[in-house]
């Protein structure tokens, strides 16, 4: 005679759900909550370092969309060119990620920030000053870059009690 | 309520006395309206509160927790938003039918709470056929369900609208089995006098009268796992499908204040209703109808819904007969124990229970197991 049939099973079932209503939710306020992302991600824009380009253009060469429009001062200042306009059409840039890998002064890094959802298509037009290293917005991803990676932050798993909060701690 | 106890105390009474108000019975008549129109409101708005918030932590879900502290304004906001949406009704739609549906169905619910006491006399009409008129206006509101269902011209609406008449005619019986023997119990079918007899909380003495009144219950007012008519997997939104704004919001203020009605008879009929003590009488009572409603929603956080056949086979086949051996039993103890019954009768009642339903598990099965609850 199985008991289960016979009603105890719903009992063992009402147990589960009453130990359940004092577990820990798993939800994830988004907002105010972000998991980190896996350490091994691409990313999905293009973090520019303005200290380190020399204005080579290697990139843009690279670049098989012709996405990146890089226009330089002719003449050369400490062995490299300034860059008046480095310009990425984000809207065309399948985020191959060639460039990076091109760049031989490794100036040119993708960057792991996903909110990148504009209302109007010219906004995806970055300039130079949208993708700036220096200005502490941009994050790295470790794409190409295994150093980099092994910095990053460990990625949150849903069962880890979520604490980081990327808006407001430092990357 | 509080304010009201010097009019309606009564020290050792039997009777609760006919309200000696300036005006008389038309300030009783208006006061207690309005006092069970709030109570309602507000309580339904804390039962959708308490189900959406406790039934996302069993889910392990947070549950909503946005407007105002710990999402309590949460029904709030979702009455504005409902009152404040178009009112669609379908081209095909029996205009008349569809526009009447929500208030025949509503009307009758706010009526069941006239009969319920929150303290010894403090209830709108202390009928002497309290219990049966209950019965008899809790199954109108079906009505209205079939109304809406009938006149929505959806074919998903008007199986909702079978399936709820089915279940609704079906769980009548059992139900109405399961209250005689606690009328038999108690010797009235007055609400106020049946929680005034139970000096023991009639569950004890009548275990399985409470079990099959809390399944018939449940699936009188259509919770899962008996929500059939809602099953949103196979009917959409079943019989208030075509409704929107707010005859949809009266269709969903009947389920929750349907809901309310259940737990507060269960808490009249087997908890003891008002009585407890140390508390006030109407702090138990309400501390009971959330006890009994928890109840109600942590079984839908866990038992998935069934079939309708399974529904149908587990009023006919178990409830029925079961509620039939528990009238005989009950009215053999009460013929032998006139009066009061022996305290010793809890554990032998719940002994009875327990042999029954295993004995009536066992005959289900044998249909080749191929029935089973």
């Amino acid at each position: 005679m199985k008991f289960e049939r016979y009603g105890l099973g719903i009992a063992k079932g009402l147990a589960i759900t009453f130990s359940y209503l004092f577990r820990r939710p798993i939800t994830v306020q988004y907002p105010e909550q972000r998991l980190n992302t896996s350490r091994r991600i691409r990313g999905n824009e293009l973090v520019w370092s303005r200290e380190k380009c020399t204005g080579c253009a290697t990139c843009a060469k690279a670049c098989p969309i012709g996405a990146i429009d890089i226009v330089t001062a002719p003449n050369l200042v400490n062995n490299r060119y300034a860059v008046e306009k480095y310009q990425v059409d984000t809207g065309y840039c399948i985020q191959c990620g060639l460039c990076v890998e091109a760049c031989p002064f490794a100036a040119l890094f993708m960057g792991y920030d996903y909110e990148r959802a504009k209302y109007r298509r010219n906004e995806l037009v970055q300039n130079k000053e949208d993708m700036m290293l220096e200005s502490g917005e941009k994050h790295t991803s470790g794409y190409f870059y295994p150093e980099l990676a092994a910095k990053l932050p460990r990625q949150t798993l849903l069962i880890d009690r979520i604490t980081e909060d990327r808006t407001t701690e430092g990357k | 309520m509080t304010l009201l106890n010097p009019v309606f105390q009564l020290e050792s009474s039997w009777k609760a006395l006919p309200p000696d108000w300036p005006g008389g019975f038309f300030w009783h008549w208006l006061v207690f309206t309005v006092i069970i129109l709030a109570f309602v409101l507000s309580v339904v708005m804390a039962f959708i509160w308490l189900e959406r918030r406790g039934l996302g932590r069993i889910q392990a879900r947070l549950g909503p927790n946005r407007v105002g502290p710990f999402g309590l304004l949460q029904p709030v906001a979702d009455a504005v938003k409902v009152l404040l949406k178009e009112d669609i009704v379908p081209f095909d739609a029996d205009k008349i039918v569809h526009w009447l549906a929500p208030v025949v169905a509503f009307t009758p619910v706010m009526m069941m709470f006239a009969v319920i006491p929150f303290q010894n006399g403090a209830l709108l009409a202390d009928l002497n056929i309290g219990i049966l008129y209950f019965v008899a206006i809790s199954s109108i509101s079906t009505v209205g369900i079939f109304m809406a269902g009938w006149g929505s011209s959806n074919k998903y609406s008007l199986l909702s609208a079978m399936r709820d008449v089915a279940s609704v005619v079906s769980y009548e019986i059992p139900v109405v089995l399961a209250t005689a023997g606690v009328v038999l119990l108690a010797g009235s079918l007055s609400l106020n006098q049946i929680v005034l007899a139970q000096n023991i909380p009639f569950i004890l003495l009548q275990p399985l009268g409470f079990l099959l009144f809390f399944i018939g219950a449940c699936a009188e007012i259509n919770r899962a796992p008996f929500d059939l008519l809602e099953a949103d997997s196979e009917l959409t939104a079943g019989f208030h499908t075509e409704y929107s704004g707010m005859k949809f919001a009266l269709f969903y203020l009947v389920e929750y204040a349907e809901a309310l009605a259940v737990s507060a008879i269960i808490a009249t009929l087997f908890l003891g209703g008002w009585r407890g003590p140390f508390l006030p009488p109407w702090l138990w009572f309400l501390i009971k109808i959330f006890a009994v409603f928890f109840v109600i929603f942590w079984i839908r956080g866990t038992v998935p819904r069934v079939r309708i056949d399974q529904l149908m086979a587990l009023a006919w086949k178990f409830l029925l007969p079961l509620a039939l051996l528990n009238l005989l039993i009950t009215a053999i103890e009460v013929l032998i124990w006139p009066g009061t019954l022996p305290w010793l009768l809890i554990f032998v009642n719940i002994a009875i229970m327990i042999v029954l339903v295993l004995l009536w598990s066992r005959f289900f099965k044998l249909g080749w197991g191929k029935v089973e609850v």
